[in-house]
């Protein structure tokens, strides 16, 4: 136990002494934080919107109005016709192109009802869908029988909406992409600098000899361990502390549930991002070696963990490996506990989860590790 | 087992796959003994080194160190050794202090005896001025001196000196081989390895390791008879060059 403590005396002093490293260690990840939270928005705004008037009458006029004031659309051209507003279209010049078709007063007046084209560029899905919803809203805000008739390249069949939908947002109800963002994105933080901090530390250690030097002393492998560990599972929990603030000062984020318990399920959490560490330090012999290492993994995790899409849309066996995904299990309670208030029985399974991989890659690390090659 | 004897070695070889870097050495080395280990570049000192301070495994052959067995009780061993190795292996970003401090602790040793051995090393090598000083602002030779002290820390029964005075200057080389005598006198057994013959004239035996074998082993003395030279560097040369 003695032993265990000096070598924590010792990474916490070389720590606080790297003047390089501190400020990648504290500084960077909260500037992430703030820029990424701030960037990583789903919001689609600024769609450049182009239509075709094929009427010309005031109730057109009144609908392109519409879109005129809805603070989501930049209203571009009328073309003259739907060959020039594909055309431009093609050229990346419109987002959404609406045709309103001849006759489109008098058949609203007379027919009570009638039919709008639209047009979306879909090269990025997820926009293409939120300018649909948009558009849609908007239409029906202004007149209750008009109907959008999405156009498809391939077919121009029509699908009719025939019924109205109320959304009801629960737990974030102004669907503030901030609120949902930045619990996420702090979890990105306290993986990432524990993950390279934990990896890179024991493999610096192999490039300078030192471990060598250690390796000669009769210390165990499991205080060596702990006591190398211990100083980046402290620094993980400080980064999370340090981020939960900001998250409070700057984004307003609430804190729906226990922090207790936040605390509690991340201080398992860091134990299996240690343990990824140190198993990679154990089987790199350079800090680059590490480092590429650790990136890989972190990208997969990252867009694997259901912070950016989500995991539902997957194809199932993506649905899978996700299963092994730490991030995923992290994103999921940080969001359930910070946003829902859920309890402990709530992230129950989560945190099973989490605690099995703990020891599995503790487990595996210490085995792994060798004083004798 | 010999009382006396404190390294046995019988036939210990070491293979990285197909090329043999220790080819069956056999040797003792005895308490309070300054045992030269020499050889050229690449001849497979390092190796031989690393088996008997328990960080690597041998191939076969059979070696005691402080009476345990280097495949079974390898960490028993390293309670009783002290290393030092070619790199230099204490920490630049800690001070002179701090690095005793941390060493003396995973050796075990209690905070005041750490506190007595500290102030007791660090008057000895007259560091008064910059025990608090990070080990990194210090010249090469005073780094190997701490270092040569940071693994006497625990008053070990043998200690293994790697190379240990590669890159210094001549007055140092002779202060360090004076720390080196006084050890020894203390009943410290001290296995070293050097490229510098003058050295080899200081230690009581000296092996001398061609190609992974020991091709000789006696005192400076006799080797010199028996290979009719009139210094340690002719005898080398004679055994490095065939």
């Amino acid at each position: 136990m003695k032993t265990i403590l000096y070598i924590i005396q010792k990474e916490f002093k070389q720590i606080f002494r790297n003047k390089g490293m501190l400020p990648i260690i504290f500084v960077l990840p909260l500037l992430q934080l703030v820029i990424l939270s701030n960037a990583a928005t789903f919001e689609v705004k600024n769609i450049k919107f182009g239509y075709i008037d094929n009427d010309h009458t005031s109730t057109s006029r009144a609908l392109i109005e519409k879109f005129n004031a809805s603070t989501y659309f930049d209203v571009l051209t009328d073309f003259p016709s739907e060959n020039i507003g594909s055309a431009a279209m093609l050229q990346g010049e419109v987002d959404v192109l609406l045709e309103i078709p001849r006759h489109f007063e008098r058949d609203l007046q007379k027919e009570k009802r009638t039919n709008l084209g639209v047009t979306i560029n879909a090269i990025d899905g997820a926009a293409a869908g939120v300018e649909n919803v948009y558009v849609t809203q908007i239409v029906q805000n202004f007149n209750q029988h008009l109907k959008v008739d999405l156009m498809q390249i391939s077919d121009k069949q029509v699908q009719p909406v025939a019924i109205e939908t109320i959304p009801l947002f629960w737990y974030n109800e102004t669907l503030n992409y901030k609120t949902f963002m930045v619990p996420g994105i702090l979890v990105l933080l306290v993986t990432m600098i524990t993950l390279f901090l934990s990896g890179m530390n024991i493999v610096r250690e192999k490039e300078i000899g030192t471990l060598e030097q250690i390796n000669v002393t009769p210390i165990k492998k499991s205080q060596f361990i702990i006591g190398k560990l211990f100083p980046f599972w402290v620094l993980g929990l400080g980064l999370l502390t340090i981020g939960l603030i900001i998250a409070k000062l700057i984004f307003d984020v609430p804190m729906v549930g226990s922090l207790v318990l936040m605390y509690f399920y991340t201080s398992i959490y860091i134990l299996v991002v240690l343990g990824i560490g140190l198993f990679i330090s154990n089987f790199t012999e350079t800090q680059q070696q590490a480092m590429f290492i650790a990136w890989f993994f972190t990208v997969i995790f990252i867009l694997m963990s259901g912070l950016f899409t989500p995991i539902e849309s997957m194809p199932e066996w993506a649905q899978i490996i996700t299963e092994f995904n730490p991030i995923k299990y992290f994103v999921e309670v940080m969001r359930m506990v910070m946003l829902k208030g859920s309890g402990f029985m709530d992230i129950l399974p989560q945190l099973l989860k989490t605690l099995l991989y703990a020891v599995i890659m503790n487990g595996l690390a210490v085995w792994s590790y060798r004083k004798t090659n | 087992m010999n009382k006396n004897k404190v390294i046995q070695v019988e036939g210990l070889t070491k293979m990285f796959g197909d090329f043999t870097a220790v080819n069956a050495i056999t040797f003792d080395v005895e308490k309070g003994e300054i045992f030269g280990f020499l050889g050229a570049n690449g001849a497979g000192k390092t190796t031989a080194m690393k088996m008997l301070i328990g960080i690597s495994k041998p191939t076969s052959g059979n070696a005691t160190v402080a009476g345990f067995d280097v495949y079974t009780n390898a960490e028993d061993i390293k309670k009783n050794i002290g290393y030092m190795s070619q790199k230099f292996a204490l920490y630049d970003d800690l001070t002179v202090k701090e690095n005793i401090t941390f060493f003396g602790g995973i050796y075990g040793l209690s905070r005041a005896k750490i506190k007595e051995k500290s102030n007791e090393l660090i008057e000895e090598l007259g560091l008064q001025d910059v025990a608090n000083q990070l080990v990194g602002s210090l010249p090469l030779g005073w780094k190997q001196k701490i270092s040569f002290s940071v693994a006497l820390l625990h008053d070990p029964k043998i200690v293994f000196l790697d190379e240990p005075t590669g890159g210094v200057d001549p007055i140092t080389r002779r202060q360090f081989w004076e720390m080196i005598y006084k050890a020894a006198n203390q009943g410290t057994t001290i296995f070293v390895t050097t490229h510098y013959m003058d050295e080899a004239e200081y230690c009581d035996r000296v092996s001398i390791m061609v190609n992974g074998k020991i091709e000789a082993l006696d005192t400076p003395k006799k080797l010199k008879e028996q290979f009719k030279a009139a210094n340690m560097n002719d005898v080398f040369l004679k055994l490095a060059r065939g």
